[in-house]
């Protein structure tokens, strides 16, 4: 699948576009098909995102997993602070990202 | 250390509105973001991975407690509660809001701070030895000759869009504790016949294409140090390539020219400038002197009672000798084992403040190493200095032990990288830890870079690890023989990489060999020179 992640204009936090706004879990993300360019172009300049842009990633029984681990950093946080992570209770979260 | 005058105050307080404005328009759609980039990027204001990231500048490295408590209560009230120390010896943020982006910078300019040129094509924070003012073995103290240096370059219209960043060094040491080879120009600051001036090396860097800076004049009187330093600049301004980012670099430039036709052509517009007036009066530098003063520390011949181990492990290692006899700089390892290294949180930044202000004349550094230095310390403090490091994790006994890694923050936090750094400087520290090993094996400096760029050094390491990214999975090249000091080399390939467990078991197999094949007093660079890489490649590929 295609998804569209890109980071808030606001705050900077990493976001994943869901079809109709954009959210900070990965696993909302939605295929985006051919149409990662024009939705990016109308989010951009609606001030909604900031360099947006299109990535491969896999729908498993676990959620949305980006093909990349560049974009699993992204998505999870850094792997060498389980605090600053989106999932802070859970110890093993990085484990998700390699 | 220097202080701001009332035109230095009112620029930084200008540059503040001007960014306020600026990000306002944006967060309003009136600029778009190719339009904002260059302009945040003035100020130090990245897009980095997971936040907007704010790098902010230490001159020199040089703090005072109260700016180091503006340090900390930036990373509370605007981040989430810790900075990263770096190895241009500034202070980055990993968390910010675009939208809170001007307050801090107002924030830092009521403690004389700012990130004023820590990005973009500009001359970029000056480094200088962290002992500078207190090493026993300096011929003077080169923050002064770096501080006019930053005063020249600061908004210097000609140099303000340069072919690429542009990175100054000043030591004035014969020890190189500053990687003054490996910038863009390093300055010695020397004595001659009693009359000191500066030594050029131009021409130095790491990145994709690592080169030595060959030296180009020996002696620069100081009182056109400025006037040389311009003319370097205009030959790179004029000639530096524009067309590709990758041979935009200065040392690409010497390199291509050759050091003679360079500094032949540097010669050239030195003898136009010489006339042209540029040179502020000795009485200026004088004048940024009287900032830099020597505080006033009385001479003692005490001994200190070393009957605590940890405590005399600490002082054998973590302390260096001052020029007042009784004295000593001490560092303050931010490097505990397992630790991230260079990040310290709110609460560890005011606790250094604290200490500086009580036992080191109000001032701190910050080291290239990613540590930070109390520079001034009466031996008789050091026991109670030790004791409250301690209790805030912040008295690993470990410089320039393998354990005191100099690690880029990677993949983890840097939209450039290919791979971590991070988790991989942790596992060595704590492999070494286990094992014991760390103390014997003496002095070994180790280095990781995430990407080519090599934020981690890893060129200079003694030994040096670079994460690349292979079809899509981290992989870790192995380098060997590199070094940042006066004994500058750049370390070589050994060989195919490893992946994230297999690079720590090489680092122990190459020092396990090490360990064996040294002779008296060598540190592990000396072995590699004597023997060479092959008994290491057989060691770890077979």
């Amino acid at each position: 699948m295609i998804i569209l992640t890109g980071n808030d204009l606001k705050t900077g936090a990493v976001v994943w576009w869901t079809g109709r706004a954009w959210s900070l879990q990965v696993d909302d993300a939605v295929d985006v098909g051919d149409q990662a360019d024009a939705i990016a172009r109308s989010e951009e300049a609606a001030r909604h995102v900031n360099v947006p842009y299109a990535i491969e990633a896999e729908q498993t029984a676990d959620g949305v997993r980006p093909a990349h681990i560049k974009d699993r950093v992204r998505a999870l946080g850094p792997t060498v602070r389980p605090d600053l992570t989106l999932k802070p209770a859970d110890p093993e979260a990085g484990n998700w990202v390699i | 250390m220097y202080r701001y005058d009332q035109y230095d105050q009112a620029m930084v307080d200008a540059r503040v509105e001007e960014f306020r404005d600026q990000a306002q328009r944006r967060l309003e759609g009136k600029l778009t973001e190719d339009q904002f980039k260059p302009l945040r990027l003035m100020n130090g204001l990245y897009l980095q991975l997971h936040a907007y990231m704010l790098r902010v500048a230490v001159p020199y490295g040089t703090l005072s407690s109260t700016q180091m408590r503006a340090l900390a209560d930036i990373a509370e009230k605007y981040d989430r509660g810790y900075g990263h120390f770096t190895t241009r010896q500034n202070i980055q943020y990993n968390w910010i809001k675009l939208e809170d982006a001007a307050d801090i910078l107002a924030d830092l300019a009521t403690v004389e701070m700012h990130a004023i040129q820590t990005s973009g094509n500009c001359i970029r924070n000056i480094s200088s030895d962290h002992f500078a003012g207190a090493a026993a073995d300096e011929v003077a103290d080169p923050r002064p000759y770096a501080e006019l240096l930053r005063q020249w370059s600061s908004f210097h219209p000609e140099f303000s869009y340069l072919p690429r960043k542009f990175k100054f060094c000043v030591i004035a040491s014969e020890t190189d504790r500053a990687a003054m080879r490996l910038h863009d120009i390093g300055i010695r600051i020397v004595e001659r016949d009693g009359e000191l001036g500066a030594q050029f090396y131009v021409g130095g860097g790491m990145g994709r294409t690592p080169m030595i800076a060959p030296m180009i004049r020996d002696f620069v009187p100081l009182d056109q140090l400025v006037t040389y330093a311009e003319a370097c600049l205009r030959v790179y301004n004029r000639h530096g390539r524009r067309d590709n980012k990758y041979k935009a670099r200065i040392k690409i430039l010497v390199h291509e020219l050759g050091a003679e036709e360079y500094t032949r052509q540097v010669g050239e517009e030195f003898a136009h400038l010489l006339d042209q007036g540029i040179e502020p009066p000795l009485a200026e530098l004088e004048r940024i002197k009287g900032y830099f003063g020597d505080p006033d520390l009385p001479e003692t011949g005490e001994e200190i009672d070393r009957s605590d181990p940890d405590f005399a492990l600490w002082v054998e290692r973590n302390t260096h000798p001052h020029k007042v006899p009784g004295h000593v700089a001490a560092v303050i390892s931010l490097k505990p084992v397992g630790g991230i290294p260079g990040d310290a949180t709110a609460e560890q930044m005011r606790l250094m403040a604290d200490l500086a202000e009580r036992y080191s004349h109000d001032e701190l550094r910050v080291m290239h190493t990613q540590n930070i230095v109390l520079p001034h310390v009466a031996e008789a403090d050091l026991a109670a200095i030790w004791k409250k490091l301690a209790e805030a994790g912040l008295a690993a006994p470990n410089l320039d032990t393998v354990e005191d890694i100099i690690a880029c923050p990677g993949l983890d936090y840097c939209s450039l990288a290919n791979a971590r750094s991070i988790p991989v400087a942790q596992k060595i520290s704590e492999r070494f830890a286990a094992t014991g090993k760390t103390g014997e094996l003496g002095q070994l400096k180790l280095k990781i870079s995430g990407c080519i760029n090599a934020c981690g050094h890893h060129h200079a390491g003694h030994i040096g690890i670079l994460g690349v990214d292979r079809k899509g999975v981290e992989n870790y090249q192995l380098l060997l023989g590199g070094s940042e000091a006066e004994d500058c080399s750049l370390g070589k390939i050994t060989g195919p990489g490893f992946d994230e467990a297999g690079v720590v078991d090489a680092i122990e197999t190459v020092t396990d060999l090490y360990l064996r094949e040294r002779t008296d007093g060598e540190r592990f660079l000396d072995t590699y020179r004597r023997i060479g890489m092959e008994p290491f490649k057989e060691a770890l590929y077979g």
